[in-house]
């Protein structure tokens, strides 16, 4: 019985996070050529993509490398880029209320944001078991890691993904997600100011920093309907 | 195959400061009791989240992609996840080759 459950959860989060690991394979790929482009070994590659696994900070990390390579500028680079999943584990805390001590910890350490935004948004409708998430984050982990090394390993590039459209995937299945959050005016108050928090900081700070800046602002646009609701109590 | 000692410390760097973000939140959460109000207030970050990520793409990075946004939009509200992420691929596609 507790077998049958553990399998059907697990099948349950492979069949979610389908779309996504379709859609990073081909990104993982590339990240590979680009990064033996910057003299890193497939070694190295495999390397970061196992110990990392946050293509966000990874392709930004290709952009300043140097040689030697700088740990610090490098660490840094990656704190900046990933302040978001601060945010986000935050809110994942509260879906993990099926998971043991033990289950917690690796659960977070693979928190991308393909695996996270999947599991939030099965728990806004299910509870979130630990199967789900390991159908969710073990195919995805190994993907990104197994498509790196290859790219690594291949070099050449497969050609551009942008003709075919796949780099669009990712937007795609995020807005697919995103239309599930819907509840009503206080969600579009929280999505207009996340939207014109990110569009501005995007035009005018360079690197990832619009995605920490949304957040912000539509995390602020919450306390503004609540704050009324209270008064008025 | 080979491994720069440089390169070494950059990558467990850059894992180091991933952890921390990682696990940053959920360590908050868990150590300081949040009132009622705050637990409320988290659960807008994914639509906050995946709204910023989505932004520049659905705003800033050509007309193709702003109508592929809102064709996928569109779609999701009537679609499973899948059909609805695949009807905005096709669509970004199919315009980028008749405009380019």
């Amino acid at each position: 019985m507790h077998e049958i459950s553990f399998r059907r959860e697990f099948l349950s989060g492979l069949r979610a996070i389908a779309p996504l690991l379709f859609a990073a394979v081909p990104i993982g790929f590339v990240f590979g050529t680009v990064a033996v482009g910057q003299g890193l070994s497939p070694l190295e590659v495999g390397l970061m993509s196992a110990l990392v696994f946050a293509g966000g900070s990874q392709f930004v990390a290709m952009d300043l490398w140097t040689h030697p390579a700088s740990w610090a500028a490098l660490g840094f680079a990656a704190l900046l880029v990933n302040l978001r999943h601060i945010l986000m584990g935050a809110s994942l805390e509260r879906s993990l209320g099926r998971f043991h001590a033990w289950q917690k910890l690796p659960s977070l350490l693979v928190m991308a944001d393909e695996i996270w935004a999947v599991a939030e948004a099965r728990a806004r409708t299910m509870v979130l078991t630990p199967a789900f998430y390991l159908g969710l984050a073990l195919p995805f982990y190994c993907g990104w890691v197994v498509s790196s090394l290859a790219g690594a390993l291949l070099g050449e590039v497969i050609g551009d993904t942008a003709v075919f459209g796949l780099d669009f995937a990712f937007p795609a299945v995020f807005i697919g997600l995103l239309m599930g959050f819907w509840k009503g005016r206080e969600t579009g108050l929280v999505l207009i100011a996340s939207a014109a928090a990110s569009l501005t900081v995007y035009h005018l700070v360079p690197g990832a920093w619009y995605i920490a800046a949304g957040a912000l602002a539509g995390l602020g646009a919450a306390f503004v309907p609540l704050a009324d609701k209270e008064q008025t109590a | 195959m080979s491994l720069d000692l440089m390169t070494v410390a950059a990558i467990v760097a850059m894992m180091v400061a991933t952890v921390f973000t990682r696990l940053a939140g959920s360590l908050l959460v868990r150590r300081f009791d949040l009132g009622n109000k705050a637990q409320k207030a988290l659960a807008v970050v994914p639509p906050a989240v995946l709204m910023a990520v989505v932004t520049p793409t659905a705003l800033a990075a050509g007309w193709a992609e702003t109508v592929a946004c809102a064709v996928t939009a569109v779609a999701a509200l009537r679609l499973p996840l899948l059909p609805a992420a695949a009807a905005g691929v096709l669509t970004v596609a199919l315009l980028r080759w008749l405009g380019g």
